[in-house]
């Protein structure tokens, strides 16, 4: 008797939450808030999710379907991040945001046979702009290889167009992240007449002693980073060490957040580093999330990163999620849409500064449009520089587009070069 | 001078000087390690957790308040106070008493007679414990650390190098200030273990257990001082460290450069530790100098390893360590 009437409890909470589960649209993240890259993943994480939480309580959600949120934590761990993917890949998840290069590899080839679109921001396997291989992966609004063609066209213009006899050190770090801009800096080497080092540093990246003695040595006119966590804040301390002048030292937008820059003090004054979106919290959109989201207590994690930078490209990260959820919904005339369908609101996704302005974020992030033949978007970037007097970023310049001719070339070799190896043909989707 | 010869001298220095920053780390394992034969896993993460809590103190953040705010829905973060460094340095001595105390309590005490390996999962589980409480207890973010060390690069090095041989020298002054404290708590441990009753009782315990324990040596006292001393060792490695490049999760990690330094000097021995500290410091520093060319760099973490490898091979026990003879 009581194992019946246990039964009808189970049944009856099932035919209770089966519904709710169905109605909703799942946005898992896949953060890390834990381990030595715990100070990169949480901001991020935070505005991913508060963006997530100011839709629903602003909007009810997307065409009046709840957002359901989920995190798995993967302290940047690739195995980790994996097993996360295996937790998530049967709960409908709509996109995946790994914030992780290595877990993105990882995932590409599961993602592709279990039909679950991924956004790497910024970040992942460059040559996934090529939707006709990676159909479903997108990583606009920009790549690594964008990036450092922006820095370089941003130090183009600093040297009346020409960066012939100078010389250039990558100082990365030695994972798969890391080297991906090591192609695309030779290439343009070869072309701008720059002399290109390449500095690796091992994991975490705690200590580059060796590393700076010999930048030291080199006396070059510029270093580029390529660093995430430890090593960002590490590299920009011994650098104000050996008196490196830091308007000469400009990081990637993974080497350009607050937790880089604020340990160091005043030594970091002047450093540059890429912006993929704005900074600071004068844009609109931070007053409906002080509003429904800050203020009635619902904030993600502790509420204390609200307007950094690495807060702003999780929520910026979100508001492309809930874009292309709204364009999937309108293709397919459903509100309650499926994996697929999200790859295909992805997949026709267009970005406008009209739109912008509409969601409270002028001039934040560029405009752009996605197409099977471009999945990464426009790839500008502006610079912005660190003010350690009044401890905040400052953009310097407008959208910098980066060389997309010679990108592309390269994008094209490196995705067939996969499809071949996997015994694809390229193909659009859509 | 030939520029080849002065930038290996140079690297040189900067060995010396990162050796010293490595063997404070080894330190701490080497105290518990001759004292009670544990080897304690969690020395990185205590020294990540006795610097969180010292920046904590410093900028007067209420402990716990992010579990705080999550229960009761306030708004706690700071007592709106700032604590001077010279009093939040003792406060932090003392939660590092505090917790060598916990440790006696609840896992030494109950592990007496184990097997060193049972002793040795027990750190393991203790550093995750005390990462998980220290993220609870001060957040995870990147935090900055500053006791007033001077930090960047030595001018009078740089001037007196450069009188000589026409070429200044780089070195950190941080790292020349780390190498006078090593030598003063070098120094001081020599003079505690020597001339002290407790130091004493500490070396007498790490001699012979039993034989302490008959002549009245209360066990439990002496490990509970062992783990104060260690905790502040760690203090010392985490103020140094943490002025380095901030006080966040990754700054555990820095025991994992501490284990070649005790496979080199040995487990039991302080000398030892420092002279590992130099060895490791000095070898990393000129081997990524010659062979960067070569390999592109970032040699520093696994050549260590590979030093201590190839010196597991000739002498196990290191250059200072008890040599261990079973007699079957």
């Amino acid at each position: 008797m009581k194992m019946t009437k246990l039964a009808a409890t189970v049944a009856a909470t099932m035919m209770v939450s089966a519904p709710v589960l169905a109605d909703t649209l799942h946005f898992p993240n896949l953060s890390y808030r834990t381990g030595p890259f715990a100070a990169g993943g949480i901001p991020f994480a935070d505005g991913y999710a508060d963006y997530f939480t100011l839709i629903n309580e602003r909007d009810g959600g997307i065409g009046g379907v709840p957002i359901r949120y989920t995190e798995c934590e993967t302290a940047y761990n690739t195995e980790r991040g994996v097993e996360c993917y295996q937790s998530v890949r049967g709960d409908s998840p709509l996109v995946l945001q790994p914030l992780s290069t290595g877990i993105t590899y990882q995932l590409i080839p599961r993602t592709m046979e279990d039909g679950i679109p991924m956004h790497t921001m910024g970040y992942g396997r460059t040559s996934a702009v090529n939707g006709e291989v990676f159909n479903w992966t997108f990583n606009y609004p920009a790549n690594y290889w964008d990036g450092a063609s922006v820095i370089i066209n941003y130090l183009l213009g600093e040297n009346d167009g020409s960066l012939e006899d100078k010389k250039i050190v990558l100082l990365y770090h030695n994972s798969a992240y890391g080297r991906e801009p090591i192609p695309t800096l030779t290439r343009l080497a070869e072309r701008h007449g720059y002399e290109l080092l390449t500095i690796g540093v091992d994991s975490p990246g705690q200590e580059q002693g060796s590393q700076w003695l010999q930048i030291r040595r080199e006396r070059p006119d510029y270093v580029v980073m390529w660093g995430w966590g430890v090593m960002n804040p590490t590299a920009i301390q011994e650098a104000a060490n050996i008196r490196f002048p830091m308007e000469n030292f400009i990081g990637v937008w993974w080497s350009g957040s607050q937790q880089d820059v604020l340990p160091v003090g005043a030594g970091a004054d002047g450093y540059k580093a890429l912006a993929m979106h704005g900074t600071g919290m004068d844009y609109p959109i931070y007053d409906d999330l002080q509003q429904y989201v800050i203020e009635p207590g619902l904030y993600a994690g502790t509420g204390d990163e609200v307007g950094t930078v690495l807060y702003s490209r999780g929520m910026y990260a979100a508001m492309l999620a809930v874009e292309a959820a709204k364009v999937a919904q309108e293709i397919h005339g459903v509100a309650n849409i499926t994996p697929a369908m999200m790859r295909d609101g992805m997949a026709n996704l267009e970005i406008t500064e009209e739109l912008m302005v509409e969601l409270g974020l002028p001039n934040f992030g560029p405009a752009f449009s996605v197409a099977c033949e471009n999945h990464g978007g426009s790839g500008e970037a502006m610079i912005q520089q660190w003010d350690a007097s009044a401890q905040e970023w400052n953009l310097i310049t407008d959208w910098i587009a980066p060389d997309r001719e010679m990108i592309m070339e390269m994008v094209m070799d490196d995705s067939l070069a996969f499809a071949a190896e996997n015994d694809m043909t390229p193909a659009c989707m859509n | 001078m030939p520029d080849t010869l002065l930038f290996a001298m140079e690297a040189t220095l900067n060995g010396l000087t990162a050796g010293v920053m490595y063997a404070l780390v080894a330190l701490g394992f080497v105290l518990i390690f001759k004292a009670s034969g544990i080897f304690n896993f969690a020395q990185g993460v205590m020294a990540l957790f006795a610097a969180l809590t010292l920046v904590g103190f410093q900028s007067g953040q209420i402990p716990f308040s992010h579990l705080i705010n999550a229960i009761f829905g306030t708004r706690l973060h700071h007592f709106g106070w700032n604590m001077p460094t010279l009093l939040a340095i003792p406060a932090t001595v003392a939660v590092m008493i505090l917790l060598a105390i916990l440790v006696e309590r609840f896992i030494l005490k109950h592990l007496i007679n184990q097997e060193p390996i049972i002793l040795f999962m027990a750190t393991i589980g203790l550093a995750y414990f005390l990462e998980g409480v220290g993220d609870i207890m001060w957040g995870a973010e990147v935090k900055a650390l500053d006791v007033g060390l001077p930090k960047g690069m030595s001018d009078t090095v740089d001037e007196l190098t450069f009188n000589w041989f026409g070429y200044g020298f780089f070195i950190d002054r941080l790292e020349i200030w780390a190498a006078g404290i090593a030598a003063i708590l070098v120094a001081s441990l020599t003079i505690f273990s020597q001339y002290t009753k407790q130091g004493r009782a500490l070396r007498a315990v790490a001699d012979d257990h039993q034989a302490a324990l008959s002549v009245g040596i209360s066990l439990r006292f002496i490990w509970v001082l062992t783990w104060s001393i260690a905790g502040i060792v760690a203090l010392v490695a985490g103020i140094m460290w943490g002025s380095k490049s901030g006080v966040q999760f990754s700054l555990s990690l820095i025991a994992l450069k501490a284990l070649p330094v005790l496979i080199l000097g040995g487990f039991t021995s302080i000398p030892g530790a420092i002279v590992g500290g130099l060895i490791i410091g000095v070898g990393e520093k000129l081997f990524d100098f010659f062979m960067q060319p070569i390999v592109g760099g970032a040699t520093e973490n696994w050549f260590a390893y590979m030093l201590a490898l190839v010196f597991l091979l000739f002498r196990p026990q290191g250059l200072f360590g008890e040599k261990i003879i079973e007699r079957v």
